[in-house]
């Protein structure tokens, strides 16, 4: 099963109510997913020549103004962050290389979640409700969000199988399905200098976008191409840091539906999860076509 | 009438009331609100009933249907009309996959597209499109009659055994063992009756009938006694 749902907004004045109007999406597709839940928010953007990291720590008490005293100090940059839960967003001026590796001298225990100008993803063990509530994602602000809920099939449950998967920059993908070619592609891709933090199939879909996109192609080429190159069952939603994009295998095994108003453009698993959103009533609703390619930006 | 909200009924006190009707028959009438994509609605029914769903369904809606005749307005979920044995189902909206799969009898009416693999093991219903319908549409089907008036995706009638199929529009391919037919004037006639039923308003010179070429495995009279043991044969 699994359950995917995700909301771009093409109305700018919605955007301080994009967790509001997310969270029903994401808790309605519990049934699909009840062991673990995770989304990307894409909002709050860094400067160009910053990076923003989700930091994630076992500990909710992890002592994160020690992290970034010392990035500050050490790094000698502008360090700004915030706790939510036992995640740390933290905001910097340093490159991300110079960030990750302090990260990997110094603590070990610390998960690095997502990395780019908007992205935060915030993902855990547990029933999807409870997630959103423990991240506060209703009071969320942002321009889209994209999200899971799991039921494992591929690895355990555990939070390195929680999506979304992000492997690059502001990218992420959440996945309902099951790969078949997942091992031989994650070998070609690390070959090619990517690296993987689990061995979950999904992680290895994500990974072959950030190789695709890092080659040049837009997110509507690299889309193609994985219609060649995976091989499998999918539902993907894929978000960029000013995209928003839907693809479903050509044999089209698990579901989707996706909705588009003036207002914004959603996409879910089932059309539940849809059903609360303003004007949906009188937009287009209709069920993605098989290996075709649904991309918006903005 | 009765009217139920779904904002306030359990789906299964819905299903409850509406089942009990083939026991004590009172209530012809229905009118179903707010029901937000909620899976298995109006399922399992056997009584003459109209039962009108103002808004889209999830999965399953209308399942295993006798003689009640449903109208959602609005889009139906995966498998809308599964396994119906007679009445009607009309999906004022799109419907998604496997829309009257293994269906026996009744006629579902889809006046949006239809998605992948509309009417799959079908045996016996007949389903009326009024867009396209997806891929491997009627795969395996045993009995019954597709009407599509728009397009037909990839595989159209894959593996097919009895099913008279007609497009009004393009077909992407042909499934194995699918081919096109001739359309004589008894498929005419009954076409038209078909279209007209499902109040669709188009002439039926300007549909294409397909069917099984029956060259398949199942069909070689060589293989009737295939997987028995010689004794068996023998005996």
């Amino acid at each position: 099963m699994c359950g995917i749902a995700g909301l771009f907004l093409k109305n700018r004045a919605l955007e301080p109510e994009l967790g509001a109007l997310y969270t029903p999406m994401l808790t309605a597709m519990t049934g699909r997913g009840p062991d673990s839940a995770g989304f990307a928010v894409y909002g709050d953007e860094v400067p160009e020549d910053w990076v923003k990291l989700t930091l994630q720590h076992a500990d909710p008490d992890f002592p994160w103004e020690e992290i970034a005293e010392g990035l500050e100090r050490d790094l000698d940059v502008p360090v700004k962050w915030f706790r939510n839960a036992d995640v740390a967003v933290l905001k910097t001026g340093a490159g991300e290389a110079a960030v990750r590796s302090w990260l990997e001298d110094r603590q070990p225990g610390i998960e690095v979640m997502s990395v780019g100008r908007g992205i935060e993803i915030l993902k855990g063990v547990g029933l999807p409700g409870e997630i959103a509530e423990r991240y506060g994602l209703a009071r969320m602000q942002g321009s889209h969000v994209v999200g899971h809920t799991r039921m494992a099939t591929e690895s355990a449950v555990d939070l390195a199988g929680s999506h979304p998967f992000s492997t690059g920059r502001d990218l992420c993908l959440v996945h309902n399905g099951s790969l078949s070619n997942h091992n031989r592609l994650r070998d070609s891709l690390e070959r090619r200098g990517l690296s993987f933090a689990t061995y979950n199939d999904s992680e290895v879909a994500a990974g072959y976008l950030t190789w695709r996109l890092a080659e040049g192609a837009d997110l509507q080429e690299a889309l193609e191409t994985a219609l060649t190159d995976l091989d499998g069952f999918y539902t993907f939603t894929v978000g960029t840091r000013d995209g928003f994009a839907v693809l479903r295998d050509p044999i089209a095994c698990k579901p989707a539906v996706l909705a588009e108003t003036g207002d914004y453009v959603a996409m879910a698993s089932e059309y539940q999860a849809l059903a609360h959103l303003p004007g949906i009533e009188a937009g287009e609703v209709w069920e993605p076509e098989p290996g075709r390619v649904y991309a918006w930006h903005r | 009438m009765k009217t139920i909200s779904l904002a306030e009924t359990p789906v299964r006190e819905l299903n409850r009331q509406l089942q009990e009707q083939a026991a004590h028959f009172r209530e012809p009438d229905w009118r179903i609100t707010d029901p937000g994509g909620r899976h298995a609605l109006a399922v399992g029914l056997d009584a003459p009933l109209n039962v009108t769903i103002d808004g889209h369904v999830g999965y399953y809606c209308a399942g295993m249907n006798q003689q009640a005749h449903v109208t959602i307005n609005g889009m139906a979920g995966v498998g809308v009309a599964e396994n119906m044995m007679s009445g009607s189902v009309r999906v004022r909206g799109n419907a998604s996959q496997s829309a009257g799969a293994t269906a026996h009898g009744g006629l579902l009416v889809v006046e949006g597209d239809a998605s992948a693999r509309c009417g799959i093991a079908m045996k016996g219903v007949d389903i009326v499109v009024g867009g396209s319908v997806g891929h491997l549409s009627a795969f395996m089907g045993q009995a019954g009659r597709l009407v599509v008036c728009g397009d037909a995706g990839e595989a159209l009638g894959d593996s097919l055994y009895e099913v008279d199929i007609y497009v009004r529009g393009s077909v992407r391919s042909l499934g194995a063992d699918c081919e096109e037919k001739s359309m004589g004037p008894e498929h005419r006639a009954a076409l038209a009756e078909l279209l007209e039923a499902a109040g669709m308003d188009h002439d039926p010179a300007g549909f294409r009938r397909y069917g099984s070429a029956r060259a398949l495995y199942n069909f070689r009279v060589d293989n009737a006694f295939a997987g028995y043991g010689e004794e068996e044969i023998e005996s």
